[in-house]
């Protein structure tokens, strides 16, 4: 009907709304991760190479998780919510394009990434000694990095959304995957510390590859070679993240419902 | 001409992995005419639903045929869109987008349509200026239903869809859903509305559908419906002390006699005919017999 783009652009603007109407989903998926940095920050501020701290090594993996929790957490949450309660149904009812609505949750998704980016990038600076980069490479490196760790998320969240069996246990199923790669994923561990069948199984998934695309951006360019590969393996990263584009939208396409029955 | 809906040799069968298989819906044709309220009567469990919904394109069917609008809603391709322009569907329930304002909500949908009807004056239409800027979730049950029903018109749709559109409105609320249906119908909207009430349906509807066990018993005007044109009136009054009844088809006849025995008032006279509400529980326990 009327421009698929211009109503996917409207309910991008009613989903920020409902966002940022939701104290809890304000709460949850922004400030939390923040929390996060600043007792983790706070608590391990130990050198773990020359000149760089673990608070620092923590940042680069905070704004990491924060693509998976911006993007695949809240999707994979509230799009079975939505099922739930009928609004995908509704939409479903209507004239609106399902490409609006995945524009409209690409574009609150983005919206709130963009915050949580921020909000990290400022705690972490003024806090926690991270450094921004000094490069317009590495700048450019951090900007594709979230660019395609957020459509990886997002996509990934929308092939998710499938998976809970009701919106009020969706968090309960979501969460603690969430949780659990992060543990693995060296987040709030040094990954190259970890167990090798954590590594290994953590390098399935994308937030591994982010998180040490991140620190490539944010730790002095000499702490790749305390990286397990001794390298900053930027390729695989991209490899890795488009591989799981290509299966989260084929995933989505395949099983996408926009009502429980 | 053709109608607004034609339904021929429906079947629809839910596998069931427990109960075994359920037959929702076992073999129904009807027909809505263009402009036509038209009702489907029955109760829980009997199909209505499963139809409506594979009317309105949600549910798949096993068999038969189903044009709405001239279109198979089972297999829209890429009408899909074009189609749903043209419809509105109330569902059942619904309770989303609750931090939305009705205002917005409301709005919003309007984008949705090639032809919507101006958003205020449908918020007025169903009397929830008042609610206008306040949030989806503070609304009562009822407030919320008349919200569904504003973004059932506000695509200006050619048929409307209600499927128990007024459960949980108060007698008020409810007659002032009535006249918004017939200001629909006076515009030209076909309507298909299932109910539980049978005072609803026979204030609104031109004919009705009842339906028990994914079957159609009948389907006639609610005047007629279960041959009640023809039925006899009941007459009672207290003779002797205790209540006295009788069953004729000249009740005007039998009046007068009973004026001539009592000479003057008749104590306590009543006479009726039967609601469609009786008629429709005989069918329905017939059928359960």
């Amino acid at each position: 009907m009327k421009g698929i783009l211009r109503i996917g652009w409207l309910r991008g603007g009613i989903e920020i709304k409902q966002f940022a109407r939701q104290r809890e989903s304000v709460v949850f998926t922004l400030l939390f991760p923040v929390m996060l940095l600043f007792i983790f920050g706070s608590v391990f501020k130990d050198k773990i190479a020359p000149g760089v701290t673990f608070s620092q090594y923590f940042v680069a993996g905070m704004i990491a998780s924060g693509l998976v929790n911006t993007g695949f957490q809240q999707l994979a949450i509230t799009i079975p919510m939505e099922r739930d309660f009928g609004t995908l149904k509704r939409l479903r009812g209507t004239p609106m394009s399902p490409i609006s609505y995945f524009i409209g949750k690409v574009i609150v998704v983005t919206a709130s990434m963009l915050v949580q980016v921020a909000l990290l990038l400022a705690f972490g600076t003024l806090l926690f000694g991270l450094n921004l980069p000094v490069s317009a490479a590495l700048w450019l490196r951090f900007l594709w990095l979230v660019v395609l760790g957020s459509i990886c998320s997002t996509i990934l969240g929308i092939a998710f959304s499938s998976v809970p069996k009701s919106g009020r246990g969706a968090s309960a199923v979501v969460s603690p995957i969430v949780i659990v790669l992060q543990f693995f994923s060296g987040v709030f561990f040094l990954f190259s510390s970890l167990p090798k069948w954590m590594q290994d199984f953590a390098s399935f998934f994308p937030l591994r590859w982010l998180t040490l695309g991140m620190r490539s951006v944010f730790l002095p360019d000499n702490f790749a070679a305390k990286e397990t590969g001794h390298s900053w393996q930027t390729n695989t990263t991209v490899l890795v993240l488009v591989a799981w584009i290509v299966v989260g939208t084929i995933i989505s396409a395949r099983t996408f419902k926009w009502s429980d029955r | 001409m053709s109608a607004a809906i034609e339904v021929k040799g429906l079947r629809k069968v839910y596998l069931g992995k427990k109960n075994g298989d359920k037959i929702a819906v076992d073999g129904i044709d009807l027909r809505v005419e263009l402009g036509e309220i038209f009702a489907i009567l029955g109760p829980n469990g009997a199909g209505k639903t499963t139809t409506v919904e594979i009317l309105e394109g949600y549910r798949d069917r096993d068999s038969g045929e189903v044009l709405v609008l001239g279109v198979d809603p089972g297999n829209l391709q890429n009408q899909d869109l074009t189609w749903r322009n043209r419809i509105g569907i109330v569902l059942q329930s619904t309770e989303d987008a609750a931090d939305l304002t009705v205002a917005e909500t409301v709005h919003h949908f309007s984008y949705y349509y090639s032809n919507p009807k101006d958003a205020d004056q449908v918020i007025d239409a169903v009397g929830l200026a008042e609610k206008r800027n306040a949030k989806i979730r503070t609304l009562s049950g009822g407030q919320r239903r008349r919200l569904d029903v504003a973004l059932g018109i506000i695509g200006s749709p050619e048929i409307l869809f209600l499927d128990e559109p007024t459960t949980g409105f108060d007698p008020e609320a409810r007659r002032a859903f009535w006249e918004l249906i017939l200001q629909l119908q006076n515009e030209g909207t076909t309507i298909l509305l299932t109910t539980h009430y049978l005072d609803e349906a026979e204030a609104l509807a031109n004919r009705v559908a009842v339906i028990n066990n994914g079957r159609i018993l009948e389907i006639s005007t609610p005047g007629n419906l279960g041959g009640r044109n023809n039925a006899k009136a009941r007459i009672t009054w207290i003779g002797d002390g205790s209540r006295e009844e009788i069953f004729t088809d000249e009740p005007t006849e039998e009046v007068k006699k009973l004026a001539a025995k009592f000479n003057g008032e008749i104590p306590e006279l009543t006479v009726t005919r039967p609601t469609l509400e009786e008629i429709y529980l005989s069918m329905i326990n017939v059928e359960a017999n």
